[in-house]
C-alpha cells in the first residue's frame, strides 16, 4: 500500500484512510462497501488503515477519518479527541454525525427516564446526543442517511487530486423535478425538499415519500416562506416541526412559528 | 404547408401505427391532486389507446427531450502521457405527441437561441432533427396566458399540428416525413365546411383565454423597474428552488462539470440543467455571488423571460404556458408579478411630484 497512482504524468497518493464508527446503525459505513460495480476502482483510491467492516488489521497512521454516528457516551468523547489528534481531515460521514440524526430525539428526554425504560437498574453512563462539530473541529461534512455513495466517491477522487470538494447548494427540488415527479404538496403533503440539500437524486420524493431533509439545510434557505406556504395551504405545523426534528438537521433555524 | 382532413377513428390508427414502431412520448396521467384533478406529464406511450388527448397540460414541459436535465457532453480517456476525448451527438429518433402551440413556441424560441447563434449546440441539434413532433390544439385553460405572449398560434416548428374539429382533425403538414406517413391513411383535401369549422374553432380558442397579461411596454417597464421594491417582495416569498425554470420549455441554463472517474482513467464533462434562481448561479471565481438576495435571482428570472437577453435579441422568451406559476410552491407567477410591476410604474406617471424613492 502507499504506492503512487500515476495519470497524465501526474503522481497521485492514495488517501490513508480510517472509519469510526459511533452512536449510528453503521448504514453509512456499509455504504462505503456498496456499489459493486466501481468497488474496485473506489478502493484503489484508498489506503485503508482502519476499517473495521472490511478489514481486521488496525493501524494508527491515518490522515483522513471519517466518522460516523453522532456522540452519547462518555467514551465516545475520549475517542473522538483522540482521532482528532491524528487525523488530517476529519469528515463528518453521514447525517448522525453531521446533525446529530435520528438519534437526536432521544435529547427530548430525560436521562434517567431513558436508562430506566430501557436499561432498568442497570449502571448506565450516557449523555444527550451530540453532533460531532459539538466537540471538534471538522473538516468535511458529508451527508445523508445513509450517504451517497456516488457522493463519496466524488469526494475521496477529489481529496486524491486535490480539487474542490463541493456538494450541490441548490435543494432536491431540483433533482425531483428532473425525474418528472408529482410534487408531494399536491397531494396534501410537507415535503422538505425545499429546504434540503441535493445531492441524494431525490431519492424519497421519486418514490413518493416527502423529503425529511436527512442532508441538511440547503445554501439560503428561506425558512420563513416556508412556514409561511406550509400555513397557506392548511397544512399541519405539528406535522411540520416533526419533519424538520426527524434529524436535528434544521436546529439553527428559526422555527417561525406565529 | 399542406392541409388534410382525417376522421378521429382514422387518425388513432395513423396514431397507433406510429407510436408501435417508434419511441414515443404522449401526455399520459400520472397523479390526481388534492382537488381532484388529474396531473399529466409526457410519458412513453406504446399505443394510441394510452394517450389522454383530452389532456390539460403538462406539469413539467417537452424541453427536456431537447435538452435533457443530464447529460455526458464528452469522456475523456487517458493513456500514459495522452488523452483523447469522445463526444457523440447521436439522438435517438423520438416521436411526440400532443404539444400545444406554446410548447412549440418554445422550442422554435430554443432554436434561435442554441441553433442560430454563433456557437450552435450540435446536441440540441440532433435531437431536434430526430424528432417527429405531433402538435395539438386546445381550449385554453384558465391560467393559460399564451395570447398575452402571441404563442397561442404557431407556424414551424411541427411535423403536423392537428386542430380538432369535432369528428376529424384539421392536419397543417410541415414536414414530408409526415407527408408520406399520412399517405397509408384515408385523409382528404379540405372542404369549405372544413375551413369554416377550423375558423369557427380558433375562434373558440381566441375568446376563451380568462388570463391576460398586459405586456405593451413590458421590456421598457423592466428596465425603468430595475430598482422596484416588487423585486423584493417577490422574493422574499422564493424558495430559491429552480422549480420554475426546470418545468418552463423556454429556461434552457445549464451547469457544466468535469470530474475525474473514480479510476482516474479518464474524465467526464457533464451537463444539467440549472436556474437563475439557484443560489449560486452567478457565483464567479473566489466566491463572490452578483445576485447574493433572492429578489435579485427573481429579477433575472423575469429579465430573461419578459426582456430577453442580447444573446436572444432581446425578444421575449417567456410563451406563457404558466407551468412555473403553477408549479411554485411559493405562488410566484408571472401575471401577479407583472401586474405588480405595472402598477408600480402607473403609479409613478400618474404621481405630480417626483417618483417616489425607491429603497
Ligand atoms: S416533492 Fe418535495 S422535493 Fe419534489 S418538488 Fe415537491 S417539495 Fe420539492
Ligand atoms: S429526499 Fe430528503 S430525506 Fe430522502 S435522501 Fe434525499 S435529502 Fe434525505
Ligand atoms: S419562483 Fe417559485 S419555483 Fe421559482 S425558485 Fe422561487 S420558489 Fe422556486
Ligand atoms: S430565465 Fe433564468 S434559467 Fe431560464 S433561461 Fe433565463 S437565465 Fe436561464
Ligand atoms: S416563464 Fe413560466 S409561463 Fe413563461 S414559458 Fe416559462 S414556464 Fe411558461
Amino acid at each position: 500500500m502507499g504506492e503512487k497512482i500515476t495519470q497524465q504524468g501526474v503522481p497521485f497518493e492514495r488517501l490513508k484512510i480510517a472509519s469510526f464508527d459511533f452512536t449510528c446503525c453503521e448504514g453509512c459505513q456499509l455504504q462505503l462497501t456498496n456499489r459493486e460495480s466501481s468497488l474496485p476502482d473506489f478502493l484503489g483510491l484508498l489506503d485503508v488503515r482502519n476499517f473495521r467492516e472490511i478489514s481486521s488489521e488496525r493501524h494508527d497512521d491515518y490522515d483522513i477519518a471519517l466518522i460516523e454516528g453522532s456522540i452519547s457516551r462518555p467514551d465516545e468523547v475520549e475517542r473522538l479527541l483522540k482521532i482528532r489528534k491524528q487525523a488530517k481531515i476529519l469528515v463528518a460521514f453521514g447525517t448522525c454525525a453531521c446533525f446529530g440524526g435520528v438519534n437526536n430525539l432521544k435529547n427530548n428526554h430525560s436521562i434517567q427516564n431513558l436508562i430506566d425504560e430501557v436499561y432498568p437498574g442497570m449502571a448506565i453512563e450516557t449523555l444527550p446526543v451530540r453532533k460531532i462539530s459539538d466537540l471538534v473541529k471538522v473538516d468535511l461534512s458529508i451527508p445523508g442517511c445513509p450517504v451517497d455513495k456516488g457522493e463519496v466517491e466524488r469526494v475521496m477522487v477529489s481529496l486524491v487530486t486535490g480539487s474542490r470538494v463541493t456538494l450541490p447548494k441548490y435543494p432536491v427540488c431540483v433533482e425531483c423535478k428532473a425525474q418528472l415527479t408529482t410534487c408531494l404538496f399536491e397531494l396534501g403533503e410537507i415535503c422538505l425538499g425545499p429546504l434540503t440539500r441535493a445531492g441524494c437524486n431525490a431519492i424519497c420524493t421519486s418514490g413518493n415519500t416527502p423529503c425529511l431533509g436527512c442532508r441538511g439545510p440547503a445554501e439560503e434557505i428561506n425558512m420563513a416562506a416556508f412556514f409561511e406556504l406550509v400555513k397557506e395551504r392548511g397544512l399541519s405545523l405539528d406535522d411540520l416541526h416533526e419533519k424538520l426534528a426527524c434529524y436535528n438537521a434544521f436546529e439553527p433555524f428559526p422555527s417561525h412559528e406565529a | 404547408m399542406i392541409y388534410k382532413v382525417i376522421s378521429k377513428k382514422e387518425f388513432a390508427g395513423f396514431i397507433d401505427a406510429l407510436v408501435q414502431s417508434n419511441r414515443s412520448f404522449g401526455p399520459r396521467q400520472v397523479a390526481t391532486d388534492l382537488r381532484g384533478d388529474a396531473i399529466y406529464q409526457f410519458q412513453p406511450v406504446h399505443s394510441v389507446d394510452e394517450i389522454a388527448f383530452d389532456y390539460s397540460a403538462t406539469a413539467s414541459s417537452a424541453k427536456h427531450f431537447f435538452l435533457p436535465f443530464q447529460e455526458e457532453l464528452s469522456h475523456f480517456h487517458f493513456h500514459g502521457n495522452d488523452w483523447e476525448q469522445q463526444i457523440s451527438y447521436e439522438a435517438n429518433p423520438v416521436v411526440l405527441i400532443g404539444l400545444r402551440a406554446c410548447d412549440i413556441s418554445a422550442l422554435n424560441i430554443l432554436d434561435d437561441v442554441l441553433l442560430n447563434g454563433h456557437f450552435p449546440s450540435p446536441g440540441y441539434l440532433a435531437r431536434r432533427k430526430n424528432s417527429f413532433v405531433i402538435g395539438m390544439d386546445h381550449l385554453p385553460l384558465a391560467d393559460c396566458f399564451c395570447k398575452s405572449m402571441n404563442h397561442h398560434t404557431v407556424t414551424t416548428g411541427f411535423n403536423l399540428f392537428c386542430s380538432d374539429i369535432g369528428d376529424h382533425y384539421y392536419l397543417s403538414i410541415n414536414s414530408s416525413k409526415a407527408f408520406s406517413f399520412l399517405r397509408e391513411f384515408e385523409t382528404r383535401d379540405p372542404n369549405d365546411d372544413d375551413n369554416c369549422m377550423l375558423v369557427e374553432r380558433r375562434k373558440v380558442i381566441q375568446n376563451g383565454f380568462q388570463t391576460d397579461i398586459d405586456v405593451t411596454a413590458l421590456p421598457t417597464i423592466l428596465d425603468i423597474e430595475f430598482d422596484s421594491p416588487v423585486w423584493e417582495k417577490w422574493g422574499n416569498k422564493c424558495l430559491n428552488c429552480g422549480t420554475c425554470a426546470m418545468v418552463c420549455p423556454s429556461c434552457y441554463c445549464y451547469a457544466l462539470t468535469e470530474s475525474f472517474t473514480t479510476n482516474l482513467k479518464g474524465a467526464s464533462r457533464e451537463k444539467k440543467l440549472y436556474s437563475c434562481n439557484l443560489v449560486d448561479f452567478a457565483v464567479v471565481a473566489g466566491g463572490h455571488n452578483f445576485r447574493p438576495k433572492n429578489g435579485d435571482r427573481l429579477k433575472y428570472r423575469y429579465y430573461h423571460q419578459h426582456r430577453g437577453f442580447a444573446e436572444n435579441a432581446s425578444q421575449q422568451i417567456c410563451v406563457g404556458c404558466n407551468r412555473c406559476g403553477r408549479a411554485c410552491l411559493a405562488g410566484i407567477n408571472p401575471k401577479d408579478v407583472i401586474n405588480d410591476l405595472r402598477m408600480e410604474k402607473e403609479s409613478c406617471m400618474i404621481c405630480v411630484s417626483s417618483s417616489p424613492r425607491k429603497i
